[in-house]
């Protein structure tokens, strides 16, 4: 899945994440701010990326910011702004 | 004889204050208080250094003490509970020499007993006449009562009262009698309404708290401890307030005729003994209005001093006769071990306050939180600081089940006797991390920036610096 | 058994993550109108991974999905949902027949794209215009997987140009029809939500009223109602011993053969012994009944 323009998902209230994503610059980058990044910062960069992977997404600036959101919020959050992104222009 | 001073600067001359003395406050202006900021200026002008301060909490409005931290005024620091910017900074390495928590019945104990010797101690007073004679009660800052400054006024050295409602002598219905009382000071303000008492402290409409309120008032049903005489202690806390708004449905409904509420005192305690579901309240703090009122109006709504309330030396003190309690908790171990000082980043962000007090005294002691905050379990292996030790707790309620102290295999067989969700705590650990995920441990720095004193003296825990 | 239908807003996670201990025997999570039009994606991807995730522990899951309409967005909440295998899906503005009818053959299209068995996936049409309570009994019988209906009052009332009462006497016809329609197709039928989420007496009375005139349970849209509700459906422990009574006097006249029975001097006849065994599979399910 190839993205197309710059989209975000997801809002900054508690138990959610706010997901931006855009074209990148030839691979998958992945920034996040995480008010639980001590203890799942790695986990969450992780369950990003393979949502991005898992929709083809090869090219994307992905940055997001958590609100201690579970996983299943997360895949949601990112799934829905890759998507977003992938629509044309 | 003349008592009144014309400012606080030269109150704190008069005083006698000199470098490396201790000072003190109550922390009954909250978040509101002004009291504090102005005498550390004033003793930061007068070029005092080295200072200890002894305030029974500490709030975002004293957010200056961490300046006067960095330039030497103060570089000793004692409290029961503190929050905002003071705890981040605590946390982050200002201070050179560990401070010290204490409870709230432990801080009496330790001024009474010569443990922590005060040589000033500043009085905020609402009310006060010229000789000292003061009360919390009446005034534009009115702030009810006045219970945790009782040690200080009766131990201290030298007393110093500030007021912003300087009144004829003798004040009637005073709090604090002017034997204690060294030098009055009229000032403009002492501090801000708006952050002393809230209008109405509501009950929560979050669904989850109010799950956790029928739950714990249900425990409270089951316990066999709800009958004629009963006793009670609630937070402020949204879902500890909702609780009492059950509790009191049900002593309405079955007729229960309680004996006294206890604690920091809300406008639905108030309530309570208004229904008649207690004969009286002890105050050692009000936190909204009706309270306020309450307290000045009625005479079942008596002050108490903290000593009173929660001393541990006291020949005895109320928490010995409380029957439940219910309490916060930012974790809780599985050895029930409960954490309140410091949240999941290691930040202080509280301290026990009468939280180890009233586990202690009570019959039940009760923590009521959400089995998860922002992805992360309440429930944990171990508390990153133990501020009040798992002995003294006897149920956990979440949303998602309750958990018994396995000490308490009597209560435990009562509440499930009454269809409550009972589950091993072990089993709740569980439940949440399917959810979250297992969270790695946080990682601290080696230096201690606060030793955690319980309340008989002892050193319950140290709190380490954060890794920036 | 369903008494009680909490509604839990689709775009959500700190709602959708605690719908399990809410005390609702079902909860509808929202796609429709607590969802703006611009987050509909947003709301079936989230709801989708919470069912999918988190465990309601026995609690139904049904999904109120976006208006037949030609947004599409309909069709793309079921391609969604229905893989996961809730247990209802809620078509909302339900006019006729011929709609749950389209909204069914969907529903196959995806069941059978997804390898599941067609009527997997069952129906409770939410009814809030003036022309879906004349067509009730017709929306009732539309299609087998309709097991209940759902009456929708605050849109009913506009269509009708009426205002919307705590009493209700306005919405009284549409009531009593709904419930004669669906006992008349043999399926369940829920009243529409008490809306003041402040006025837990008014709650109960209008739960209360929603009995008396025949419906199965209530939906809800605020937590608070749930357990006014529930208590309210539940049967009371004397509905439950006058059941008991009724059944082991049946069970005696059969071993003797009698065939006319009576009990504190009435007739047991059928339908009094079908509502015994209701009431006590009920008190079954919720483990034991409630105080009157």
């Amino acid at each position: 899945m190839k993205l197309n323009r710059s989209a975000a998902a997801g809002t900054l209230e508690s138990s959610d994440i706010y997901v931006q994503a855009a074209p990148g610059k030839g691979q998958v980058e992945i920034q996040l701010e995480s008010i639980v990044y001590q203890q799942f910062g790695p986990s969450i960069v992780e369950t990003i990326r393979s949502v991005a992977e898992g929709l083809g997404v090869t090219d994307a600036v992905i940055s997001a910011v958590d609100r201690g959101a579970l996983d299943c919020t997360i895949r949601a959050r990112v799934e829905t702004a890759l998507k977003r992104a992938a629509k044309e222009a | 004889m003349n008592k009144l001073v014309s400012s606080v600067k030269e109150a704190v001359r008069l005083s006698g204050l000199k470098d490396g003395m201790t000072i003190s406050f109550h922390h009954h202006l909250r978040n509101g208080d002004f009291v504090l900021n102005m005498v550390l200026e004033a003793a930061a002008e007068l070029g005092i250094k080295d200072l200890t301060v002894n305030a029974s909490s500490l709030f975002e409005i004293h957010a200056p003490l961490v300046e006067h931290i960095r330039n030497g005024v103060v570089t000793g620091l004692e409290t029961d509970y503190m929050s905002g910017t003071v705890g981040r900074a605590i946390s982050e390495g200002v201070l050179a020499k560990p401070m010290v928590f204490r409870s709230h019945g432990g801080r009496p104990a330790d001024i009474e007993s010569g443990q922590s010797p005060i040589d000033v101690a500043f009085i905020a007073a609402p009310t006060s006449d010229n000789m000292g004679n003061c009360s919390g009660k009446y005034g534009p800052s009115a702030c009810g009562s006045l219970g945790y400054a009782f040690a200080d006024a009766m131990y201290a050295k030298k007393v110093v009262v500030i007021t912003d409602n300087l009144v004829d002598y003798p004040l009637h219905d005073f709090s604090i009698p002017e034997i204690y009382v060294d030098y009055v000071v009229q000032v403009d303000r002492i501090g801000d309404p708006a952050g002393i008492v809230s209008g109405t402290t509501r009950i929560t409409r979050d669904p989850v708290g109010l799950v956790m309120a029928d739950y714990a008032a249900k425990v409270i049903d089951a316990s066999g401890l709800l009958k004629d005489g009963f006793s009670f202690q609630t937070g402020a806390g949204g879902a500890s307030l909702a609780a009492a708004k059950y509790l009191k449905d049900i002593m309405l409904r079955k007729n229960i005729k309680g004996s006294y509420g206890m604690g920091g005192i809300t406008g639905y305690m108030v309530d309570m003994l208004n229904a008649g579901c207690f004969q009286s309240l002890l105050d050692v703090q009000c936190f909204d209005l009706g309270a306020v009122q309450s307290i000045r109006e009625n005479p079942a709504h008596m002050e108490v001093s903290a000593s009173h309330y929660a001393s541990p030396i006291a020949k005895s003190a109320a928490v010995d006769s409380l029957d439940v309690v219910i309490l916060g908790a930012t974790q809780i171990d599985t050895d029930f071990n409960v954490n309140v000082h410091t949240d999941s980043n290691g930040y202080i962000m509280g301290g026990s306050g009468g939280h180890s007090d009233t586990a202690a005294g009570a019959k039940m002691a009760m923590i009521i939180a959400p089995l998860s905050r922002a992805r992360l379990s309440i429930v944990v292996d171990h508390v990153l600081t133990v501020s009040t030790p798992g002995s003294t707790v006897d149920v956990l309620v979440t949303q998602k089940g309750i958990a018994v102290n396995p000490a308490r295999g009597d209560l435990r067989e009562q509440l499930v006797a009454a269809g409550l969700p009972v589950v091993d705590i072990h089993e709740l650990k569980a439940r949440a991390e399917k959810l979250t995920g297992i969270p790695r441990p946080l990682e601290l720095g080696d230096r201690v920036v606060a030793d955690v004193r319980y309340r008989d003296g002892s050193i319950i825990d140290h709190i380490y610096q954060v890794r920036s | 058994m369903r008494r009680s239908m909490l509604f839990l807003p689709g775009n959500n996670p700190n709602m959708l993550q605690n719908g399990d201990i809410l005390g609702a025997d079902a909860i509808i999570l929202d796609l429709e109108d607590a969802v703006s039009p611009d987050e509909k994606d947003a709301a079936r991807i989230l709801v989708r991974n919470a069912i999918r995730t988190l465990d309601y522990q026995g609690c139904e899951i049904i999904i109120r999905i976006n208006a037949v309409d030609d947004t599409g967005f309909w069709k793309e909440d079921l391609d969604e949902v229905i893989p996961l295998k809730p247990d209802l899906i809620m078509p909302t503005k339900v006019s006729g027949a011929e709609y749950v009818r389209q909204v069914s053959r969907y529903m196959e299209e995806v069941e059978r794209r997804n390898g599941m068995e067609p009527g997997t996936v069952k129906l409770i049409p939410l009814i809030e215009t003036t022309l879906g309570v004349e067509n009730a009994f017709e929306i009732a019988r539309s299609d087998p997987r309709v097991v209940a209906m759902f009456l929708g009052a605050e849109d009913l009332t506009a269509d009708m140009r009426c205002v919307r009462t705590k009493e209700g006497s306005e919405i009284a016809y549409a009531r009593s029809r709904m419930v004669s329609a669906a006992r008349a197709a043999e399926i369940d039928v829920y009243d529409t939500p008490f809306t003041d989420v402040n006025d837990d007496e008014g709650l109960v009375a209008d739960a209360r009223l929603a009995k008396s005139l025949g419906f199965s349970g209530k939906a809800s849209i605020s937590p608070r109602h749930v357990s006014g509700i529930n208590q309210v459906f539940s049967p009371t422990e004397k509905e439950i011993a006058y059941a008991r009574e009724v059944l082991a006097i049946i069970e005696e006249a059969k071993a003797q053969g009698k065939g006319a029975v009576s009990l504190h001097g009435k007739m047991i006849d059928k339908p009094i012994v079908t509502r015994a065994q209701q009431v006590l599979a009920m008190a079954a399910a919720i483990g034991g009944g409630v105080q009157a």
